[in-house]
């Protein structure tokens, strides 16, 4: 995949002109972002080489860059999210597309109107992109399959949520320096989380060694079959990991009796300032929040030297304004506008 | 039609399959005024005359698990466009689940789909009654007036009976009437929120899985408890290994326990589920290779002695959503023949006598009714199948009301041709009939 730079900057921050990324994407195959799964190893890193370009023009005074202009991204969220759909919204707005956000609860829709005809009415309305969250595993697919417009999954259920996870991949890599030959330990509820997921096959396709950490509840056995180690007890695999990605606990599972008490999953997995001192130094922190202080990792861990908390949001932008610049190649032409 | 008004049929040349005889050979068989007359014997011309050629001439196939949604459903299927259905698939007979709004657990409402089937006039309808009062797993319902209105079985189907108490009462009032009880085997609390078969393919998907265990556990329970009770058990739409093993060890007890097997699970896993395509959600679910393989064993070696289809309709607009919100159920009516003939005959794991067995005097005998044999005097239901017809599915020619077939778009062998029930020609693929005068007869 030769996927150059989609910025050719002739000048340095501040300039009036910034010229729109102008690379060609004839390698740039998809229509839609569904999953990681789906994805080879040289997508990926294309993504990825794409939102190191647009990090930088984020750091420019003038962030916008004319990419998307008349097009029309719409957030339709059937499932409470501020962060991902601010972040979606920002990022489609800095390539000068314009926004629409559609929020419901997939119960009160169920009552009336289906998902399809509600996402048909969103494209009638124009819709080129549609960020979607559904708490139903391949709503987003079963969107691709029904309408014109690109569909990028913002969150399945627990299947996956792709550009967490490519973000999650640049905060390592920008780290890192690399991703293959890492080890990499994800912490908390697996088997329900779409983070997991989509940190799985993104890290396994570019060479990372994985560890789950959590009670057998969340983490079955079987996940192996991933290609993954699973482990129990995190003060024995800490100090093998470079990076550990703390996932949130959803403290519904405790009162399905998935785990005894939240007292008693913060006594073996928060990291603490203790179990820091079990780790490498040069361990990197991630959570792709919200986080829960005092349950999965305490204050001063959040806030601590080892913490990229901050920098995933600030990667999160551009790893979306990468994927929405990516597809735009692929979206169809609008054909109801004439002039 | 009056029963003297009825035609005498002559279907000449087909290879005629009856297993209640075990007789498998070429010849003629005639039927009149509704009934199979003594085969050798010379009659007068026929007024139809139906060249078989080719064709499998057999008993008029039984569907022991079909559900046809009326009253409460109508928008998914009725009681007439199912057994039309069932007749496009070359089934005369279907036994109905009573999981319909109201459901059959009353005197009047089993008399109510009795007389829905004979105002349709297509396949012959039978109702399969409630074991408990509005299927809430609570007391018995009135079996015996069930019975007094048609009903011919029991089930809670789609609810299993969660309660080993009341599955024992059943199991031991049924007893007087000599009607099976069917279990929809599955323990409901490890099920909750599930759509899919749990393992490997619902961890990678993050959907909610239904471990095979589940129906296990029931199997076994249900088994012992037939045990004790030595009344009739029926296992409803088996799915697993372990449960297949289960029933084959309960046989070899001395247990009256049969089970079914359903095309779904003898050719689909839950690999399927990767397209999230909702027409592979069905409940048992579809599971994974080594339980397909198990199934088609137990078919094999008779552990499993009827198939039938589950046939599940659900109008477009439920199924076509997400998975967590699409109801469970697939339709089956319409390929139950070429599924059986691709994916059992085909392959050699039975033969086309075998196969028919499981689809006439098995569900004859298992529902207690005079149906799936050819011997003289019996009613004159008869399927004929072009085991060699290749067609390919598609859905939307369905005479079903509903259009959630996971088979769409597969290239199969063999289809029901022509389909007489009580002695009335009531389905044909056409050409062949042929009236009293210009005829192929020798």
């Amino acid at each position: 995949m030769t996927i150059a730079s989609p910025t050719s900057p002739s000048s340095g921050s501040g300039t009036a002109s910034v010229a729109a990324p102008t690379s060609p994407l004839s390698s740039w195959t998809r229509k839609h972002l569904l999953g990681l799964e789906d994805l080879s190893a040289a997508e990926i890193m294309a993504i990825l080489e794409t939102a190191q370009s647009f990090a930088e023009i984020s750091t420019r005074s003038r962030k916008k860059v004319p990419a998307l202009q008349g097009r029309i991204v719409f957030n339709l969220f059937f499932e409470n999210s501020t962060r991902t759909r601010t972040s979606f919204s920002l990022a489609a707005k800095r390539l000068s597309a314009d926004t629409q956000d559609f929020s419901t609860s997939a119960s009160s829709l169920s009552k009336g109107e289906t998902f399809i005809d509600t996402a048909k009415n969103i494209e009638a309305m124009g819709a080129d992109v549609m960020v979607v969250r559904h708490p139903t595993p391949g709503a987003p697919h079963l969107l691709a399959q029904h309408v014109k417009a690109s569909v990028i999954n913002a969150g399945d259920g627990a299947h996956e949520h792709p550009t967490q996870g490519l973000l999650d991949l640049m905060t390592i890599r920008k780290a890192k320096g690399r991703i293959e030959g890492l080890t990499v330990g994800l912490l908390g509820d697996i088997v329900h989380s779409r983070v997991a997921r989509s940190n799985i096959w993104g890290l396994t396709k570019l060479g990372a060694h994985i560890i789950l950490c959590g009670p057998p509840t969340l983490v079955p056995r079987s996940m192996e079959r991933l290609g993954c180690e699973v482990a129990n007890r995190l003060d024995d695999i800490l100090p093998r990991c470079d990076v550990v990605n703390v996932l949130r606990i959803q403290f519904e599972r405790q009162q399905v009796g998935l785990f005894p008490s939240v007292g008693e999953y913060s006594h073996f997995y928060m990291m603490t300032e203790e179990r820091i001192r079990l780790a490498r130094p040069d361990l990197l922190l991630l959570a792709p929040g919200p986080i829960n202080r005092g349950v999965e990792l305490t204050p001063e861990v959040a806030d601590g030297r080892h913490s990229a908390i901050l920098d995933q949001v600030t990667n999160g932008l551009a790893v979306r304004m990468a994927v929405l610049y990516l597809l735009s190649g692929k979206m169809e032409a609008r054909t109801t506008q004439t002039n | 039609m009056g029963k003297l008004a009825l035609p005498t049929i002559q279907i000449a040349g087909g290879r005629i399959i009856d297993p209640s005889r075990d007789s498998d050979e070429i010849g003629d068989l005639w039927i009149s005024r509704g009934h199979i007359l003594p085969t050798g014997a010379s009659y007068e011309e026929a007024e139809i005359v139906i060249d078989a050629r080719g064709l499998i001439v057999c008993p008029g196939l039984i569907d022991v698990h079909v559900h046809l949604r009326e009253p409460g459903n109508e928008e998914d299927e009725t009681i007439a466009t199912g057994a039309a259905a069932a007749l496009a698939g070359g089934v005369t007979s279907v036994a109905c689940m009573p999981n319909t709004i109201p459901p059959i657990d009353s005197q009047a409402a089993a008399e109510f789909v009795v007389l829905q089937g004979q105002r349709a006039r297509q396949a012959n309808v039978y109702p399969v009654g409630a074991v408990s009062k509005g299927r809430k797993g609570e007391e018995l319902a009135s079996l015996g007036q069930l019975v007094a209105g048609g009903a011919v079985a029991f089930t809670d189907d789609g609810a299993p009976v969660a309660s080993a108490a009341l599955m024992r009462r059943a199991l031991e009032y049924s007893k007087m009437f000599d009607r099976v009880i069917m279990q929809h085997c599955q323990v409901p609390e490890l099920t909750v929120g599930g759509v899919m078969n749990e393992g490997f393919e619902s961890m990678r998907l993050g959907l909610a899985g239904m471990p095979d265990a589940a129906e296990d556990i029931m199997v076994a329970r249900d088994i012992r408890l037939a045990e004790i009770t030595r009344g009739r058990l029926h296992i409803q739409h088996i799915s697993t290994a372990r449960s297949v093993e289960l029933v084959r060890e309960g046989k070899r007890r001395g247990v009256k326990v049969t089970a079914e097997a359903c095309p779904h699970h003898f050719t689909l896993t839950d690999e399927r589920l990767r397209t999230f395509d909702s027409n592979y959600k069905m409940n048992p679910p579809l599971r994974t290779w080594s339980d397909v393989e198990a199934v088609i064993g137990g078919l094999k070696d008779g552990t499993i002695e009827i198939l039938a289809t589950d046939h599940a309709p659900h109008a477009p607009e439920k199924k076509m959503r997400e998975l967590d919100l699409a109801p469970f159920g697939v339709i089956g009516l319409e390929t139950l023949v070429p599924i059986v003939a691709t994916y059992l005959v085909d392959p050699g794991h039975l033969s086309w006598p075998e196969a028919i067995r499981k689809l006439t005097i098995n569900p004859a005998q298992l529902l207690g009714i005079p149906k799936g044999t050819l011997k003289p005097g019996a009613d004159a239901d008869v399927t004929l199948i072009d085991p060699t017809a290749r067609w390919t599915i598609d859905p939307s020619r369905f005479r079903s009301r509903s259009r959630n077939c996971p088979f769409a778009g597969w290239e199969v062998r063999g289809r029901a041709h022509t389909v007489i029930v009580c002695g009335e020609v009531r389905y044909t693929l056409g050409g062949i009939v042929q009236q009293a005068g210009a005829l192929v007869a020798s």
